[in-house]
């Protein structure tokens, strides 16, 4: 009874720390507020995104002079409803956040721990093969494999996942390098237990602090390369409101109706702003020696 | 640093660029839409799609067209671009000094500006300027390049019409080129006017580009002075009674240089290959913006000479960057 008292306590604790630490916080609450726009759009967006009124192009926002409450964030120049056109936007930017790091962790992770765990020529070829990856520009790399893969929402998840494994993979293995050194990696192998169980039970566990604060860093990381392909056109389709897409259409009326491409701009920033915060602010919390170091 | 060191270096350095002319290779023969089929007009016969294509030596397998084109290009041969009917390498270093120039100017500004403010928050340490210094590095960080030079043009030139937001020089100007570096061109030939112009276009571009360069050189100077101010030489430069100024700039800031250098370095070359939006953004003719429109027009041999000198110079700088350290750094010594 104690022992379960005692547990509760501490889990309180933990999320009393987290919730202490402002970035995560801020952070956190960013990506809850994305989570929760990009599954209600359909509910929440006053507007069809895609419906256009020809009558009502480039209208401002409604507390500008010609605004009109029906479009709060004013129309583009098609006439379509700004403020939707985001909303559903963050389905985009969602999609390829969560997709995108989702799997280029999981590759990342899956060869760090075998180069780091196993060392040696497994280690020299998946090094080599890592360092050979990275001398493509990675902008460039992603706009060849989008005109390689063609258009569309899962082409650019797909782009993304085989330009950023490698940001994983180089950090990771670094860190597995640490932990095999450690006691009780060689207390596990004098046990006489499996490489595979021991990678699994004991090494993974001991990465996943590092592997959080790296995943909401990509997750920043793949939400700003959607924008710069559908900057060059090679996103999604034209049919599928995109936040890259709409601050790329603004542009071109950058001289009549600036608040095509300002809100969308303000989501990238906030939303990027927030995950690199939460990512800060993980680090801070779970691995206290950086603050020692004077890394805060 | 030993002769043995740098050879192993060099050989590294061209198996890695084996390995991205491989790649590059294969990706661009799975590109679907056929240059070739591009280039000639609808009426064109069978015939003639095969003429061309055996011109372009594109009808070999890829393992034959691999070795073809690898042995022109140690010849320095990087065949001639399928659009631009221009000799590859002639286009890239004509569109290469437009870059790095834009490049280097950035790195300058993200320097002082970095050092600037790093050196200052650690100084005024928990003051509202050291909190100041923090929100830039983290706004720095969070707004990619692209992002600042679509909030400067809307800025700075639409709504305060201070600055240029398009192409290297004024129209009105005609820069004879002998560099290829405007600014350089323009002072040799003592044109200061032109060297204004040139100057003024490239403020925003390169401002875009410095801000995330400068987040990361505030961190690392303001991590690496932290620790460094700890160590007993500055301790004994304190104890003789220097001035706080004079131990955080000349003592300590001197060690903490070493590893900023590592990393501008390091970011330098990516830099390179990262100027692709801000010159679509700014007109500014790079080879960024060469690659872009090289990879939508499917020209084949102009996307492998850019990205092979791009990855070229990355590998180059990444070789400079190491052996600058280790001579730096004399307590590393490599085998």
């Amino acid at each position: 009874m104690i022992e379960v008292y005692r547990e509760e306590r501490e889990r309180f604790q933990k999320v009393k720390r987290f919730l202490s630490n402002g970035k995560v916080l801020f952070g956190g609450v960013v990506l809850l507020l994305l989570i929760f726009t990009a599954i209600t759009a359909p509910y929440i967006a006053p507007h069809d995104p895609n419906e256009q009124d020809i009558t009502a192009t480039k209208t401002p926002p409604f507390w500008m002079e010609g605004g009109d409450t029906n479009h709060v964030l004013g129309t583009d120049s098609l006439g379509r409803d700004v403020f939707s056109r985001i909303l559903y936007g963050s389905r985009v930017a969602m999609f390829v956040a969560v997709v995108g790091t989702f799997f280029a962790g999981l590759i990342g992770v899956i060869l760090a721990l075998l180069a780091g765990y196993y060392r040696g020529a497994v280690d020299n070829i998946i090094s080599r093969f890592v360092d050979i990856w990275i001398s493509f520009p990675p902008i460039l790399l992603s706009i060849v494999l989008m005109a390689v893969l063609g258009t569309g929402l899962t082409n650019v998840a797909l782009a993304i996942i085989l330009v950023d494994w490698t940001r994983f993979c180089r950090v990771i293995r670094g860190e597995v390098f640490n932990i095999r050194e450690r006691d009780f990696i060689l207390a596990a192998k004098a046990e006489a237990l499996g490489n595979f169980r021991i990678i699994v039970k004991e090494v993974f566990p001991n990465i996943i602090p590092l592997l959080l604060v790296l995943v909401t860093l990509e997750m920043g990381i793949a939400i700003i390369v959607e924008a710069i392909l559908s900057f060059v056109g090679l996103s999604v389709e034209a049919s599928i409101p995109a936040w890259g897409q709409m601050i790329a259409l603004g542009r071109l009326y950058i001289h009549q109706a600036w608040w095509i491409m300002v809100f969308p701009m303000m989501c990238i920033i906030m939303s990027v702003l927030g995950l690199n915060l939460l990512g800060d602010g993980l680090r801070e919390v779970l691995d206290p020696r950086l603050k020692v170091m004077g890394m805060k | 640093m030993s002769l043995k060191y740098i050879t192993k270096r060099l050989l590294y350095m061209a198996t890695t660029l084996l390995g991205v002319s491989i790649i590059t290779f294969v990706i661009l023969r799975v590109i679907p839409g056929n240059p070739i089929v591009m280039m000639l007009p609808p009426q064109a016969t069978q015939q003639d799609i095969l003429e061309l294509k055996a011109q372009y030596g594109l009808d070999k397998p890829i393992p034959v067209q691999y070795v073809i084109w690898l042995k022109s290009v140690a010849r320095g041969d990087f065949g001639v671009s399928i659009h631009m009917k221009q000799d590859v390498m002639e286009l890239v270093m004509e569109r290469l000094p437009a870059t790095l120039e834009l490049v280097s100017g950035a790195t300058a500004i993200a320097l002082i500006l970095g050092i600037f403010i790093g050196t200052l928050s650690v100084m005024k340490k928990g003051t509202y300027v050291d909190k100041l210094g923090s929100l830039v590095a983290v706004l720095g960080l969070s707004i990619p390049d692209f992002l600042w030079g679509l909030l400067f043009i809307l800025f700075l030139g639409v709504f305060w019409q201070v600055l240029p937001v398009s192409g290297r020089i004024a129209s009105t100007y005609t820069i004879e080129t002998l560099t290829g570096f405007f600014l350089v061109d323009s002072l040799i030939k003592l044109d200061f006017r032109g060297f204004s112009s040139a100057l003024l276009h490239m403020i925003l571009p390169a401002f875009s580009l410095a801000l995330p360069l400068t987040a990361i050189v505030i961190r690392v100077i303001k991590s690496s002075l932290l620790e460094v101010v700890k160590e007993d030489y500055i301790l004994l430069a304190r104890v003789k009674g220097l001035s706080e100024r004079v131990v955080v700039f000349i003592h300590a800031l001197r060690n903490a240089l070493i590893p900023t250098t590592t990393i501008v370095g390091v970011q330098f070359g990516f830099l390179m290959g990262g100027t692709v939006l801000v010159e679509i953004i700014y007109s500014w003719p790079g080879l960024g913006k060469l690659a872009v429109t090289a990879i939508i027009t499917r020209d084949l041999p102009l996307i492998q000479g850019v990205v092979l000198v791009l990855a070229f110079i990355f590998v180059m700088v990444n070789l400079v960057v190491d052996l600058l350290y280790t001579f730096m750094n004399p307590k590393i010594r490599y085998g």
